[in-house]
């Protein structure tokens, strides 16, 4: 029997379109306090320490290494680093609890987008030999995927609004969410996606904290258990893909356990209205699963963050009673090339 | 439930050189990960996980390289994890991918580090623009170079100690085929007598900028049972880090780097690193931080690391070899240089590296640190399997 492994707090900023005035420090600190707050826990309290963050949003190399100055990681921590999506540095934290090396973890994300132009920097993630040179952006590719799922029949435009503006309804109850209520459907970006159905840019962080077994009960009145998790990844090169299907998404709900039991709620990671419509179908979620009750990644896009929200916001649910058993899910990559699947649970 | 044993059962190397010219960086990993794989007599097929390393993206250009990879790692599939924790991240990579075997998520995993710094100009690419840090520190030279005067100042050593060290690492690179550098006509004349590039540091006691890549598969007890050669098993590893600046770190020997080294020894039961590991590969990319880090890690008291270097004790036949296989100072593609390490150490401990063979290791020490002195990751290997 693997060790009993939950989230016991998450906190996250209002996701802003810019944050000028703050270095990724000062936008981290006040998270960092408060998910440790919600616990009683002080830094040196906690057994493992793991980020994920990217050089290329902060546009320098080592940016994290100053996000630690934040963390207050003085006498020194055990301590690690993912340069992705904070979801990947929960997975790493939870290995490492699961080891039984540490009862406690401490995960954090952050991404600030507004510097740099988002779609321009992505690009810098394909093939660097084949993709690259031709600066396909991130919504150019995301279009190409709704295209596809729009010539398969599983989708079209008025479908991808309504998942547009469901999420934005819903994102009314979020106080953090930088896009709250439904937005106009706008012109297309790049056909055909709309503006609505895009992300919105912007900027913040997020912070969770996980513990094991009885001190997990300690922490939190609810626990949120990881009941399962496991990540999975597809080929880089999009024309060896079906962009209408996620068999990384499929293979990693499986491993974590999701088709054993309904799940009431799940968060997924989709930064495009399409790729909810994608997700939905691999991971067999029905009418009856309430999807993004937070707004999703359409409702608050913080690039490297965005994933760790998602089971944040469903750990979140499960604290409160709102939830008994949720699916998270975090996406890297382009066009959903890497997918991360958590089954979390509270007990009755 | 107890951990289960990691043993390492496949190692592999690129040829370092300062441009793989004739490779992609695709195939610069694969090239590491197929002799790793031959190593163990294993297949793609075989492995369940990977997990890749390497230092700023910055360094090819490519963000998140791990995800062009995924194809040429065989990881289609699979899980695969990217750790960035500085200079240390060859190391931490290592222990992250141990950490599967332990906690029993996987029973082999491909852990690999690489950098090609061919593709840009990794001096200036770790010198960050105004604001973020004073104009003309060049490099990390700049960064480290005041803090070994502080340690020359501290203890005493005599100006020549640099020279003995980076005399010996180039001289042990002569033994191993894989090294960066191998400077046949090397002297401690010519060492001593080349430029100044950020005093005391001169240029022969620098590390070079290669191009290169290290993989390791990792497994348990049974995979490590049918594994064709012998393994080397993992009886500590642990990583620390501290902030990069606060009134009162100690530059010198900072304690991220003791705690963690007394985290690994505690692990692995040893009381007296001096006497009980038999071989060091620690990552010494300027050649003072071989005394310093004799000293940080344990292995002589305080102010006393110097002369155990002059004594010659750190040299391939002395009592306590450090770099074996010639270091940092002699390869350095910078994200894997951890890895080498900790692949280095487990080569000894295998009784498989060849003419840089330390006779009878049975445990070593691999050694990573990374940021301004800040980020620590190590590892114990030894010959036989830990107790329990």
């Amino acid at each position: 029997m693997p060790r009993e492994i939950a989230v016991v707090a998450f906190a996250q900023t209002d996701h802003r379109r810019r944050s000028d005035e703050l270095s990724e420090v000062e936008m981290l600190m006040p998270v960092l306090h408060e998910v440790l707050a919600g616990t009683g826990l002080r830094t040196g309290d906690i057994g493992f320490t793991c980020s994920g963050s990217s050089d290329y949003l902060a546009g320098r190399a080592f940016s994290f290494t100053m996000a630690l100055d934040g963390v207050g990681a003085w006498p020194p921590i055990s301590e690690s680093h993912v340069e992705t999506d904070g979801a990947w540095a929960l997975y790493e934290a939870w290995v490492k609890l699961l080891t039984g090396e540490a009862d406690t973890a401490l995960v954090y994300a952050y991404g600030k987008t507004s510097p740099g132009e988002i779609r321009d920097v992505m690009t810098r993630q394909l093939d660097p030999y084949y993709v690259a040179p031709l600066w396909p952006d991130s919504v150019s590719l995301a279009a190409l995927q709704a295209q596809a799922l729009i010539d398969t029949g599983h989708t079209d435009e008025p479908a991808l609004a309504a998942v547009a503006s469901r999420s934005r309804t819903a994102a009314r109850t979020n106080p953090h969410a930088q896009l709250r209520g439904a937005v106009p459907a706008g012109d297309y970006l790049v056909q055909p996606l709309r503006k609505g159905d895009c992300p919105p840019i912007g900027d913040g962080a997020a912070a969770v904290i996980l513990a094991a077994g009885d001190t997990a009960r300690e922490l939190c009145e609810r626990p949120a258990w990881i009941r399962g998790m496991d990540h999975r990844i597809e080929a880089h090169s999009l024309g060896v893909r079906d962009l209408t299907d996620s068999p990384s998404a499929r293979l990693a709900a499986e491993r974590a356990g999701v088709f054993e039991r309904p799940v009431d709620t799940a968060e997924l990671h989709a930064p495009f209205t399409s790729q909810e419509v994608v997700l939905r179908r691999a991971l067999r979620l029905g009418g009856d699963v309430n999807v993004n009750p937070s707004g999703g990644a359409l409702a608050a896009n913080p690039v490297m963050a965005a994933g760790l929200v998602r089971i944040g916001e469903a750990a979140a649910r499960i604290h409160r009673g709102a939830s008994d058993r949720a699916l998270a899910h975090a996406t890297s990559g382009p066009c959903l090339q890497q997918n991360l699947v958590a089954v979390l649970e509270g007990e009755s | 439930m107890s951990k289960e044993p990691v043993a390492v059962v496949g190692i592999g190397q690129t040829k370092h050189v300062a441009a793989r010219r004739d490779l992609s960086i695709a195939g610069l990993v694969r090239e590491a990960a197929r002799r790793a794989l031959d190593d163990a007599q294993l297949d793609w097929a075989d492995i369940d996980a990977v997990v890749i390393g390497k230092a700023p993206d910055f360094f090819e250009g490519v963000m998140m390289p791990e995800l062009y990879l995924a194809d040429a790692l065989g990881a289609v599939g699979k899980p695969m994890l990217r750790i960035h924790t500085a200079g240390s991240v060859g190391g931490s990579t290592a222990l992250v991918a141990a950490s599967l075997i332990a906690a029993r998520v996987h029973g082999t995993v491909l852990t690999l580090a690489f950098e090609k710094q061919s593709e840009s100009n990794a001096m200036w690419g770790l010198s960050l623009p105004v604001p973020f840090q004073q104009p003309l520190l060049a490099g990390a030279g700049g960064f480290f170079a005041p803090h070994i005067r502080a340690y020359m100042r501290r203890s005493g050593a005599p100006d020549t100690v640099g020279s003995v060290v980076a005399y010996k690492d180039r001289r042990n690179a002569l033994k191993n085929p894989y090294a960066h550098l191998h400077e046949h006509g090397i002297t401690l004349e010519k060492v001593q007598a080349s430029p100044m590039l950020w005093d005391p540091v001169r240029y022969s006691e620098t590390c070079p900028s290669s191009d290169g890549a290290c993989a390791m598969v990792l497994t348990g007890r049974d995979g490590a049972a049918r594994a064709p050669h012998p393994p080397a098993w993992v009886h500590g590893g642990a990583m620390r880090s501290e902030p990069t600046l606060f009134a009162g770190k100690d530059f010198v020997s900072p304690r991220a780097g003791k705690d963690c080294a007394a985290d690994v020894y505690r692990q692995a039961g040893i009381t007296d690193p001096r006497r009980e590991i038999d071989a060091v590969e620690m990552y010494v990319p300027f050649s003072w931080y071989e005394p310093m880090w004799l000293e940080n890690l344990g292995f002589t008291a305080e102010g006393e690391g110097w002369k155990l270097t002059e004594s010659g004790a750190t040299e391939l036949d002395g009592d306590l070899p450090v770099n074996p296989s010639g270091g940092v100072l002699s390869t350095n593609p910078i994200g894997a240089s951890g890895m080498i390490r900790f692949a280095e150490a487990a080569l000894q401990v295998r009784g498989q590296a060849g003419e840089h063979q330390v006779d009878g290791a049975r445990r070593a020490l691999g050694h990573a640190y990374g940021g301004g002195a800040q980020f620590f990751a190590m590892w114990l290997v030894g010959s036989q399997p830990p107790p329990g």
